[in-house]
């Protein structure tokens, strides 16, 4: 290389890291001691006007997810007035074909004395192993029976097969973790029900 | 664009300047020009010499496994702009099969038809060194035949029907237990077999090099590999030199680490459940993947997406390209020894973004975002005014900060200027592209050269830079994030209200039978899907043009001459993710 080099770039360079340095600090009294392991200075870390320290201190801080947020699908019920679970799903398999790494597996419940299928799936694995989180079985369920999840803390010592009763998770929960979606979803379901019973009435 | 209908005319009139040898593509939904395959280096060179189509975009082979057929398909482009120009060579699908090597013309062609040879067992004639590049030498078969079967084969297409209605939980090690999985050819005994050394091709190809030694001295080169373990490969990514001394005087890179034949999983695929995988390819810029694909798929399909939407993916794109390229930025310079400090500043910045991907597409970087015909969902409340937020007022900040930080530090000066130097016609010549092809100082960026898309409405200059050096690889960086920056700020200023789907979401498409050719700018290059389409409900063969792969290729090249502590600052201005080399 020819040309002169004096350091001036190294200075340069250390002039912006000198002043992140201190900006660390400028910030942290700013907020005095409210920056961190508090839901508002978590927030502000991770916004546009964040400087300073940017790091969050997992598991001790998390970062709130945001709605859209999706991990390894549930199974929503409703609660009848008994507090019985009535199951959304049908079984009628679309999540499991439309599944990209094929990771769902269901069982159809059939009458036993007629041996058709009844709307209700005897059992329903996941593979949390293989589930690439990619939302497609929550995003064609046209009953709104399978949820992708919020839960990331996965982490167990076996393999993670989910069946039946792990996957099922009340609709209340579901409406506080997505409580846009839940809303929208509801009210169009209410909508076709009173559709349904219109011509009915007429 | 996704606009023009499948059957195009040719856009150039071959058979005119070959009559009786090159004819039109005649079946339904395909174009371009067929050619008998001994006079493919003749073509070759005349399209190079005399029309101008000096790129070489793309090789690769289809199986016609019902025809009988074998075809390689190549993909050639003006560095000028304009549309492309294909051709394709038919063989009898029986062994050996053979097709002359054009890569005494076009460098770039490579690794491509090691590849094809690879997974089609397509013979080159004529390649310099012609071995396998994805699996290993010795692998039994090629896997992108379609009669070849993987090890935890299930069937030809997805859905399996052993999933509903009478699923049961099994895991797969379970079906085929370990030791089970594997067959032998006939008369072979795996007791009395000695392997041959599986490195005599690699060391023998390395080998060929020409000895200039001035001093008339008698010096010994020793082989040294760096990789596939090694902080500096950006993953599983072996480097195989011959040093004299410290220069490197022959280079090979071993690859295929990481691969899980993709391109078969996308013929298993439907067309829709492709697209969280295209997200794996290149895991730091998903959205970008995302678009390629998308497009090409409604190339086929001849459907365009509403205006929103169309403003949606701009602006996910040029965040996706933000983001990797302060990756590279971060990563190169890690590289360069600066160790973290300029790495972690750009993270904070790409952190920013990956937050804004999460809160739309529900992943910080596998986005699966897009659908045929739109997005999957609007923007979420509030996310306008953040991008507003960090595009206006903190990126433009941040990236001048950064690049003061970086731009005139005299050790990132001295190990980048003049160093790992690609010049304009090598660059070409190897068939380079994106950041590596327009730091050599040719502006080709396929947002200019074939608009795709909206981005005929966007303001942005073409960047470019002249040396073709890694410093002006990384520069060129800061660059187009500016651009991008620029281009972002009009996308969520004009951001029209509307839908953000053109057809009703469906979880099977239709797909008229067919071929097309899709690519957009990627952050790391071209980065072209080629699809070709039988009615049915997956892809007869789906191929990925992956620019960190064909951007390889002149790796060696840059390398030859350089001191060996530089081949790592060469590998990280390449900006590689192994993910889409090895596919």
């Amino acid at each position: 290389m020819s040309e002169e080099m004096f350091g001036k770039g190294i200075l340069k360079s250390l002039s912006v890291s000198l002043k992140r340095f201190v900006e660390t600090y400028l910030d942290d009294l700013k907020w005095l001691g409210r920056r961190y392991r508090t839901a508002e200075g978590i927030t502000h870390r991770g916004s546009k006007d964040g400087r300073g320290i940017f790091t969050v201190q997992y598991p001790e801080e998390k970062i709130p997810v945001p709605e859209e947020f999706r991990f390894v699908p549930f199974l929503v019920y409703d609660e009848g007035p008994d507090g019985e679970k009535i199951m959304r799903c049908t079984s009628c398999g679309i999540c499991s074909r439309v599944c990209p790494p094929q990771c769902i597996w269901i069982t159809r419940t059939t009458d036993p004395v007629t041996g058709r299928p009844i709307p209700d799936p005897a059992e329903f694995y996941i593979d949390a192993d293989i589930c690439m989180n990619c939302g497609l079985c929550a995003e064609y369920c046209p009953f709104d029976a399978i949820k992708m999840d919020h839960d990331y803390e996965l982490a167990s010592f076996g393999r993670n097969v989910f069946d039946k009763a792990r996957l099922s998770k009340p609709a209340s929960y579901y409406e506080e973790i997505r409580p846009v979606n839940a809303a929208r979803e509801n009210a169009a379901r209410a909508a076709k029900e009173a559709a349904r019973a219109a011509p009915k009435e007429g | 664009m996704a606009t023009p209908a499948p059957v195009s005319a040719p856009a150039f009139d071959l058979s005119a300047r070959f009559p009786g040898i090159a004819s039109p593509d005649t079946r339904p939904g395909y174009s371009g020009w067929v050619i008998p395959k001994e006079n493919l280096p003749e073509v070759a060179a005349a399209l190079r010499d005399e029309l101008g189509f000096d790129y070489l975009s793309h090789v690769t082979g289809v199986d016609y496994l019902p025809e009988g057929k074998m075809e390689v398909v190549y993909q050639f482009y003006k560095t000028t702009g304009g549309p492309g120009l294909s051709l394709k060579v038919q063989v009898p699908r029986q062994d050996p099969i053979e097709v002359p090597s054009i890569v005494s013309i076009y460098p770039g062609a490579e690794f491509q038809e090691r590849e094809v040879w690879d997974l089609f067992g397509i013979r080159f004639t004529g390649h310099p060194d012609l071995r396998r590049i994805l699996m290993w030498e010795g692998f039994e078969g090629h896997p992108l035949r379609k009669d070849w079967k993987e090890a935890y084969y299930e069937e030809d297409i997805k859905p399996f029907k052993s999933r509903w209605p009478e699923g049961k939980h099994v895991p797969a090690e379970d079906k085929t237990p370990f030791g089970d999985n594997v067959t032998y050819p006939d008369g072979f005994d795996a007791e009395k077999w000695i392997p041959e050394d599986p490195e005599k091709a690699l060391y023998g190809a390395l080998a060929r090099y020409q000895v200039q030694d001035e001093t008339g001295l008698g010096t010994e080169h020793v082989i040294v590999n760096i990789g596939p373990q090694h902080p500096s490969t950006h993953g599983v990514f072996r480097v195989a030199a011959i040093l004299d001394g410290e220069t490197i005087v022959s280079l090979k890179p071993v690859m295929g680490y990481l691969h899980r034949n993709h391109e078969k999983i996308g013929e298993r695929n439907t067309y829709l459940m492709n697209m969280p995988f295209t997200d794996r390819l290149d895991y730091l810029s998903s959205m970008s993947n995302n678009f390629g694909y998308a497009l090409t798929v409604e190339k086929l399909m001849n459907i365009k997406p509403p205006e929103r939407a169309e403003y949606i993916r701009v602006m996910m794109a040029e965040m996706t390209r933000i983001s990797n390229h302060l990756m590279a930025i971060g990563a190169l310079t890690n590289d360069l020894g600066a160790y973290f400090t300029p790495m972690l500043y750009s993270l904070e910045e790409r952190e920013l973004i990956l937050d804004i991907f999460e809160a739309v597409a529900g992943s910080r970087m596998m986005c699966n975002y897009f659908r045929f015909g739109g997005v999957v969902r609007d923007l979420p409340e509030g996310i306008p005014e953040k991008i507003k937020g960090l595009f206006f007022e903190r990126l433009p900040r941040r990236i001048d900060e950064l690049e003061r930080f970086l731009s005139e530090n005299e050790i990132v000066r001295s190990r980048g200027i003049g160093q790992g130097v690609l010049t304009a016609e090598d660059a070409i010549r190897y068939s380079a592209s994106g950041p590596l092809l327009r730091a050599s100082g040719i502006p080709y960026d396929v947002r200019r050269a074939e608009p795709y898309s909206i981005y005929d409405r966007f303001d942005f200059e073409v960047c470019v830079r002249p040396n073709g050096d890694i410093y002006d690889r990384l520069m060129i960086r800061f660059d187009e994030i500016r651009q991008s920056i620029r281009i972002v700020q009009q996308a969520v200023r004009g951001l029209p209200e509307g839908p953000v789907m053109a057809v009703k979401p469906a979880y099977t498409v239709r797909v008229p039978p067919g071929e097309a050719y899709g690519r957009v700018e990627g952050p790391k290059g071209e980065l072209g899907f080629y699809i070709i389409s039988n009615g049915k409900p997956s892809p007869w063969r789906y191929h990925v043009r992956a620019p960190s792969f064909i951007n390889l290729t002149s790796f060696g090249p840059m390398c030859i001459g350089q001191k060996v502590a530089d081949l790592v600052a060469v590998l990280g201005s390449i900006d590689i993710v192994l993910g889409e080399v090895d596919r």
